[in-house]
Order: structure tokens, then sequence, then C-alpha cells
């Protein structure tokens, strides 16, 4: 299939980039039955990949465990997160792995609709992947029967979003789909109990689905050889920023930011986003972390600064984007943001207090603690973490020298 | 009886609706959770704010209320659950396995304090200069948690333009905390849905479609959003120094009715506990501040079922007896004027099932103009006409241009409940320490038929009394004329009466069951109304229908706060003093015989009352230009 993307190019990898034919994980699938697939998959270990990092396993159990008279399977094609984009490579170059993963999770759970959030600006894809579900429909792949299976039916749709980051967050992305404002709802109840239309749904990302077929075709053992104790197989890398060789990269679970950094050819490099602007920006000191859940964790987003970046200003532009994004509905993350937003605005302007800085750090505290959903608990990470980490440079030196310490 | 089912109800505004076991005792059936280190049993599915609440721990709230759906927006009653990363919101997290919560720890601490900071940051306006002062529940939390300046910052230059284009509503976004108790009032539990959440993140508001003035908008007046917002975003078109001036000119001759819901509540405004009438009081204090007549709205109430009975007889005789097709029944009263809105807006091709009778207020306003000046020999011109009413709505109706049957404006100023107890205040006067004194003449005391026109039901109740008599030349058959099947707060209410051994004019209705309904809030007045689309009326006589949850005594002009309870003790005030009236039928007051004997003199729903106290309707429609 053709793709639009400059990078195009065969890519390699562990697990993800591995060979694959389409089917065949559906077909193994159906041969392992319901039960054997969960175990399979809870062998494998397979963490959510858009970032939270909730066990997949336990996510189907629970909706295959769920009595109702339908179940649904969502895609979450939202990317949003700044400095992502893998959901875009691997839906333009391996739809086959994203759309199998999806028809062997309707078939574990016993939903027969899928529905894929795909990001507004990605609505060029459209014509490309109906084309290619249009496909799997003549090959019976998806729709009655699928592969003369007795009632194994599933069908796919496609759903554009509007361009809202936090419908990335799987019940605003959920409301979004039943055509209410985007905004989170609360929980409990989960979405694998209550979700789309009030039933069990199970959201994904769209990585996570790319893994499924993989750890059913080859088995979870197969899949855990790389990465991790916590951390299993592999994952795709978003890179971009300060380097050589930005693009999509598929790195064991583990590996460290300075092999990373070297890999992609980066130099002079003086801090790494790890997780997007949602995520926590590390300096030097710290690139021997590894990529993983228990360490450094990531949806993929990975941003290189290098020395000549001004870290004030990137957290600026962070703060601003959470101020917009927040969907605006509870006190500590719509309010939050904005007090953060003026805080560093007020340090550009040289006109704080330490005792003002440290209070803003215990705002954002309870904004991971208080707000509710994910959006806004993790807004603050880049504030806590830019400040701490680069303190010398945002509060102890300009460009003419060293300034008066304040108290 | 019928349920209230399928309403919209985002889910991101309802907590996890978990049946609770009927029997407690059943395995399973309750939960043993830890309050800071207290084991409790709580009913399975619980919510941890009610099982606080029950073990006498307190917990802030501030976007929840008894009334609405759960929103988990403001976050300030999160608490501590072991085990869990981050703080939940008690309001909407059930109990379902033995967990242990801790609500008062340094992080809940914090984190109260850091959400009240961020509202006031954002608040606009000081304590001193606002409407709410005393009665405002961000305020009360300030208060609760010690805040004694602005962590972080405070709004100084107002952000939006108050919106006085409604004669109702005003609404000051200024003050909103965006803690969307309005938007679920008027979604939820109203069904208009006028106001909803606009924009993201620091720009998000509460608005109108586009956000058009609400005069422009479909909104039904009925201002029950105001009675459920914590802050002074919303109040109510105060005229009150309109009605000062009024009072301070001699040239004036200002007259006020007074309507039973405010009477039953007003009370509360002076720190008295829900549930105790102060007509008597009230009475004595009008006068004191200057009225110079105070008048009984429960005399054109009885006016009201004088009419609307009528026209229903005359309805029921054209469809009976002349079989007659273009007759409208059931036919749906007239008296609350958010219903009137919502039904020209939301139905308006069913304006014709109307009762063409004015609402009390405004037949007051006419008689007051004609009968009243004439009698007393007073100019139209010089009297002004002042209406004590529970309602936001009565606003925009006597503003409506057909409300001019007297040849001037019918009644000049409708004011609240809430307005009228600040009048009361400055103008030095402590309510419950008043003299009981009476009603003046010509229109004295009133029926108590007029009186339970407060609550649901009651017209229907009211109505039944006079109509069943005069058909059948004898009294409703209940004890004491307590026709039970009208009262209670269920949402729909259906019930008939058999009407038997008819005097002679009416005997064409021998045999007939009358059947009827009451509803209450505009949600429920929907569902009546789909039932008529769906042609399940057709055996159904008569319905009541008031726009506001509790009927008029629930009113978007009555003291803040409300809630069910709150609501029906104000029906037992209203119920109590009727059983104590020495008339309780309409048909039975003196005044109204004399008013048909010496003015209205061709009957009820003759020519002259047709001019003065019977009206037509506009088709509005849904649509906003």
């Amino acid at each position: 299939m053709e793709t639009t993307l400059k990078t195009s190019k065969k890519r390699t990898g562990p697990v993800l980039f591995s060979n694959y034919q389409q089917a065949y994980g559906i077909k193994k699938a159906i041969e392992l039955g319901r039960e054997n697939i969960l175990l399979e998959l809870k062998d494998s270990g397979l963490k959510g990949r858009g970032g939270a990092g909730f066990s997949t396993a336990t996510k189907w159990m629970l909706s295959a465990a769920a009595n109702a008279e339908k179940k649904f399977i969502v895609c979450n094609a939202d990317e949003g997160e700044p400095g992502t984009f893998k959901d875009r490579v691997l839906l333009l170059e391996y739809p086959e792995l994203v759309f199998d993963g999806m028809v062997i999770a309707g078939f574990t759970i016993g939903a027969k609709i899928g529905i894929v959030y795909l990001r507004g600006e990605y609505e060029y894809m459209l014509p490309l992947l109906e084309g290619f579900l249009n496909n799997m429909k003549e090959e019976n792949l998806l729709g009655k029967n699928i592969l003369e299976k007795e009632g194994f039916d599933f069908d796919i749709n496609i759903r554009l979003g509007s361009g809202a980051y936090v419908c990335g967050e799987e019940t605003a992305l959920i409301e979004s789909l039943e055509g209410y404002r985007g905004e989170p709802r609360n929980r409990p109840p989960f979405p694998v109990n209550t979700g789309y239309l009030g039933y069990p749904t199970v959201v994904n990302n769209v990585e996570t689905l790319a893994s499924i077929p993989h750890i059913i075709y080859k088995g979870g053992e197969w899949f855990k050889k790389n990465g991790t104790d916590k951390s299993k197989g592999s994952k795709l890398f978003s890179v971009s920023g300060d380097c050589g060789k930005p693009g999509v990269y598929e790195l064991q679970w583990g590996t460290k930011i300075n092999e990373l950094l070297e890999i992609v050819e980066a130099k002079n490099c003086k801090a790494v986003q790890v997780g997007g602007a949602s995520g926590v920006c590390l300096p030097k000191s710290q690139f021997n972390r590894s990529l993983a859940y228990e360490d450094a964790a990531t949806g993929g987003s990975i941003i290189i600064f290098d020395e000549n970046r001004n870290m004030l200003k990137i957290l600026i532009n962070f703060m601003e984007f959470f101020v917009e994004e927040s969907c605006g509905q509870c006190t500590p993350c719509r309010v939050g943001n904005t007090k953060l937003l003026e805080g560093v605005k007020n340090i550009e302007k040289d006109e704080y207090t330490f005792s003002y800085i440290n209070k803003l750090k215990e705002l954002g505290k309870t904004m991971q603690a208080a707000s509710k959903c994910g959006l806004g608990q993790s807004s603050p990470n880049s504030f806590i973490s830019i400040l701490d980490n680069f303190k010398e440079e945002i509060f102890y030196s300009n460009s003419k020298g060293i300034k008066n310490v304040k108290a | 009886m019928l349920k209230r089912e399928n309403i919209r109800i985002p889910v991101s505004q309802q907590a996890l609706v978990i049946e609770k076991p009927i029997d407690i005792t059943t395995i399973g059936g309750t939960v043993t959770i830890q309050i800071n280190e207290k084991k409790v049993f709580v009913p399975f599915g619980t919510t941890i704010l009610d099982a606080c609440k029950e073990n006498q721990i307190h917990i802030p709230t501030l976007c929840h209320h008894p009334d609405l759906c759960i929103a988990g927006v403001c976050r300030i009653c999160v608490v501590e659950v072991e085990g869990l990363r981050t703080l939940q919101t008690s309001c909407s997290f059930p109990v379902t396995s033995p967990i242990k919560i801790h609500t008062s720890t340094e992080k809940v601490r914090k984190a109260r304090r850091h959400i009240i900071d961020l509202l006031l940051s954002e608040h606009y306006g000081e304590c001193y200069s606002c409407f709410r002062n005393g009665n405002c529940e961000l305020q009360s939390l300030a208060k609760e948690y010690g805040v004694d300046g602005y962590s972080f910052g405070h709004i100084l230059e107002p952000k939006y333009k108050v919106d006085k284009s409604s004669a109702a509503v005003i609404r000051d976004m200024n003050k909103c905390i965006l803690c969307k108790r309005c938007v679920r009032t008027c979604i939820d539990l109203q069904e208009v849905g006028v106001l909803e959440a606009i924009n993201r993140g620091h720009e998000t508001h509460v608005g109108t479609f586009l956000d058009k003035p609400l005069a422009d908008v479909i909104c039904i007046n009925c201002g029950q959003c105001i009675n459920r917002c914590p802050t002074a975003a919303l109040r109510a078109n105060d005229p009150s120094d309109e009605i000062w001036n009024a009072i301070d000119d001699p040239q004036k001759h200002v007259v006020i009715q007074t309507a039973p819901s405010p009477r039953a509540a007003i009370g509360e405004e002076f720190g008295i506990e829900p549930g105790h009438s102060f007509t008597g009081e009230l009475n004595t204090a009008l006068r004191r501040i200057g009225f110079d007549k105070v008048f009984d709205t429960n005399f054109t109430a009885d006016l009201t079922i004088m009419e609307e009975g009528t026209e229903l007889l005359r309805r029921l005789k054209k469809a009976v007896v002349e079989k007659d097709s273009s007759v409208r029944l059931p036919q749906f009263t007239s008296c609350s004027p958010g219903w009137i809105k919502f039904i020209e807006h939301f139905y308006p091709e069913y304006l014709d099932y109307l009762s063409s009778a004015k609402s009390p207020q405004q037949m007051f306003g006419a008689v007051i103009k004609t009968f009243y000046a004439k009698e007393s020999k007073i100019d139209p011109a010089d009297i002004i006409t002042v209406a004590l009413m529970p309602c936001a709505a009565k606003k925009f109706e006597c503003n409506r241009p057909e409300m001019n049957a007297s040849g001037f404006k019918d009644v000049d100023y409708g004011l609240t409940t809430r307005e009228m107890a600040k009048m009361i205040r400055e103008a030095g006067i402590h309510l419950p320490e008043m003299p009981k004194s009476n009603f003046d003449e010509p229109f004295g005391n009133a029926s108590g038929a007029g009186l339970i026109f407060g609550a649901t039901g009651g017209v229907m109740e009211a109505a039944l009394r006079t109509v069943y008599e005069l058909v059948t030349g004898r009294e409703v058959p209940f004890e004491n004329l307590r026709i039970e099947s009208c009262r209670g707060f269920e949402g729909i209410k259906q019930a008939s009466i058999k009407l038997e051994n008819c005097v002679e004019s009416n005997n064409f209705l021998e045999g007939v069951e009358l059947k009827f309904i009451v509803a209450h809030g505009t949600a429920n007045a929907k569902k009546v109304m789909e039932m008529l689309q769906r042609g399940e009326l057709s055996d159904v006589h008569f319905v009541e229908i008031m726009a506001c949850p509790g009927g008029c005594l629930g009113g978007g002009g009555q003291p803040i706060p409300t809630s069910e309870e709150i609501r029906r003790k104000r029906a037992q005030a209203i119920y109590e003093e009727e059983e104590g009236l020495p008339v309780r039928k309409s048909h039975e007051n003196v005044h109204i015989k004399y008013i048909y004997e010496n003015f209205l003199t061709d009957g009820p729903c003759g020519e002259l009352s047709h001019k003065l106290l019977h009206t037509h309707y506009t088709k509005r429609g849904k649509y906003i230009s």
C-alpha cells in the first residue's frame, strides 16, 4: 500500500516492525479461542502503549467478563501528545497490524463493532484506511462469519476527532464519540464496564492494538524476550528536536536515553523531554536512565533540546499548550494551568520570589493529585521537572551573566 | 404511575449507578469501610460523601446539589482512598469494596485550600458589594477554610459583560465558578437546554447558543438556575428600586398582591426553619413598608378556578353534547408563566390546548386597575400594582405586550420572595416579630382552594372541588376535602373521579370518569406533551402543569437553597394553613360572588371577563434568529 510519508521505507525492528502477514493473527486467534488468547496476552505482559501503561490483558479480561448485549472496541488514534507521530506511521504503513488487532480484540471480548477515533488532522488518511477496510471486507476479514467462523462478526468504522487534545483521554474520547463536548467522565465507572453508549468498551492505543497480532501469532513468550522485567517487548519512539535523524524508531524497553541519543545522532544535547508536553524533562545527568514504565515512562514522544535552547521558553510553550487544551471542566486543571503559566511568565519578566515559585510547585502537586483526568494530573510534570532540573539556567544565569539570587 | 426515564444525562456527569440492595441485611448488602481509622458499615454502592455524612464527617461540596446529577468538577470534596494514586471525589465515588478513606490528611487539606484559592482568583468582585453576601457557598467555604488572602491573585477587571437582556434572569459570568449546576439544571432537571459550557481551557464559560443574550434564546425564565447557583452569577431582575420610588411618590397608590408560596417560604430569609407560613406577619410588614393596600393573590386564584373551570365545562359540553371535533381536550392549565413560555417554544402547535384564562397575577392586575379603581374612585393611571411571587418568569409575564387589558400595564412589577425579604430588611423590619393582620378589602381573605395553588397539584385540587360541586351539586367525596391523588411530589400523577347523579344543567356529564394529570417541572411537562403527541391523552380531560419542581413553592424566586426536603416542608406549611381556613372552595368565596354580581355581570367566561381575564399565546418555536 502506498503512503504519503516522505520517510517511508521498509522499517526493521524486533517486534512491531518484524514480519507479519495479514490475517495470520486472526486465524491463530480463532484456533486458540478466547481464553487462550487472554492467557497468551497475560503471558506477554503487554501494557497500554498510550502512556498510562495499564495491563492490556486485565483490561480485556474485565470487559470480556462484563455481561452486556453490546460491547465495543475503540482504537484511540487521536495521537495528540506534542512530539508523537508513531501512530501515523503505524496507520499508514502497517494498517493490517492495527485492524487485525481490533478484530482479535473484538473476537476476544465479544464485541461486534470497532471504532477508530482518528485525529482530525489525519483526515487525509481516511481514503487510504477506508480502502484498506474494504479490502479486508472482501477477504472476509471483516463482516459476518469472519474466516468462516460461525458467529464471528466484526466491523470497523472510522470516526474523525475535531482537534481537542483532551479527546485522547479515553472517557473524553467516548463522550466525543457520543456527540457531546469532549470532557472526561467520572471514574468509576470505567469504560470496560460503562463505556460508549453505556456499554462495555475497550479503548486501546493504536500501538497496543498493533502489537496484538504479533503476540497472538508468535506467542507471548516470543514477545517478552525483549524489554525489561516490568516493561515487556519493544516500543515505538517518535524522536524529534535537535538531532541528526529524527523519526520513528522501534527500540526495546529499557534502552538508555544515552543509547537512543547516539542512534538518532544527537549532539550537544542539553535536555530530553520524555513523554511529550505532559512528560518530564531530563537533564544530562539523568541520561543514563532507561526508557521503561518503571523508570522514564513515555507514550513514545522524545523531544531533544541542544545547548542553544532556552528552557524557560520551552516551558512557556508547554504551559500555553495546557492552558488552551484543558477541557475547562475541573478547577485544578482549568485554573491551575493558567496560574502555572502566569508563574513562568513572571519568571521571564524577572518578577518572582522563591516562595512564590515553591507555592506554584505545591499547586502543581495538588493538580497532579486532584485533577479529574490524566491531562490535569500530568500537566504540571514539565513545570516541576524543568524548574527542578534546570534551576541554574533559569534562576541564576542569563545571557549577561549571573543574576542576583532572590530570597 | 409514570416514571421519568431516558432522560439525557451525559455520562460524564453521572456517578456509577449501583443498585442498592433493598434489604441491607443480605450477604453483600453492606460493605465495611474505614473512615479516618473508624470502622463503619455502609450499604453497598453508597457514595463516600453520603457515607461520611452518615458518620458525622463534614465534607465540603460545591458542584454537588441534591436535585442534580453528579458532576465531580469542582474537586473540593476530594478525599484520600488508600491504594489509589490520586485523590478521589467523594461525591462520585461509590463504595463497592472495603476501602480505607482519609478525609483530612495534609494532601487533602492542601488540595481543598488550593481549589478555593484558585476559584477565588477568578471570582470577580468583593463580598460586601454582592447580593449573595451571607448566602454564598464559595464565601462560606472560604470562611470554613480560613482563607485570609488571595494566594494566587485576584481578578481585578471583569472579563464578561453582564447579560441584563432578560426580564427575568440576569447572568454575571464574572462571578461564575463553573460548577455547572445551572447547566445541569437547565438540561437535566428542566430539559430546556439553554445553558451549556462554551469554549475550552481558560476560555471556558457558561453561555447560550452562539453566546446570544438570554432574551433571544429559548429560555423559559423559570429561574431554577438561580436557585441552584452557589454564587451571585445568576440572579433575578430586581425592580425593588422602582418600587421604592413608587412608594415614596405621594401621587402613586401602590398596591401589592401576595401569592401563597412566598408566604410559606419568606421566613427562611429571616433565619426560620422551612415549613412556617408568615401570611399575617407579612401583611403588617408590607403596610409598614408603605404599600397602600395588601391583597391576596388567592382571590384571583379563586377567580381563575371559576374561569378555567367554566371553560373546561364548556369544552366538555362541546365535545360530549355537540360532538364538536375542533374542541381541544385535555385542557391544560395556564397559571405558570414558565410553562407557558415552554409550550410556546417547544410545542407551539399545541397552544389551543391551553386554557385561555390568565394567571392569577395578571387577572389581579386587570381587576385592580378596573374594578378596584372604580370602587375606590382612584385614577388607574395613579395605581402601581406590585406582585409578590415565588417566580422569576412572572417578571417576564407582566411585561408581555398583551397584558394591558385594563388600558394600562396590568401588573407593573413582579417581585420575588428574595427581593421582598431584602426590602423588608431594608425597612428595618424583622418579619417574624410582626403582629398578624388581615388582607385589605374589597378582596379580603380568599379561599383555601386558592392557597393550595402554591403546591403542585393545588390547581387541580381546587378545580376539582369546584367543578365536581358545580356538576353534581355535592362536595367532593373526600375526607376534609383532601384530594390526596393531587398531592405529593411524584413527577407525573394521574387519577380520575367519577361524576354521578349530576344536576340537571350538567347532566350531559352523567357517568363520565373525569380524568386528570398533574405534572411539575418542565422535564415532566415534556413527557406529558409527548404522550399527547402520541395520542395517549385522548381520554384525559384536564392537565395541570407547573414549570418548577414542586410547583410554585419551588419557584425560581424562592429563598436559596432549595432541595426536595425544603420543598416538602413548604408544601406542608401551605396545606396546614389551608385546613384552618373557614372557606375552602373557590365558588364559596363571598368576594368572588360579589365581583360576578356587581362587575363581571355576564358571568364566568362572559364578555367582560373575556376582555379582562383571558389572554392569547404566541407561537414562538425553537428557532433562534
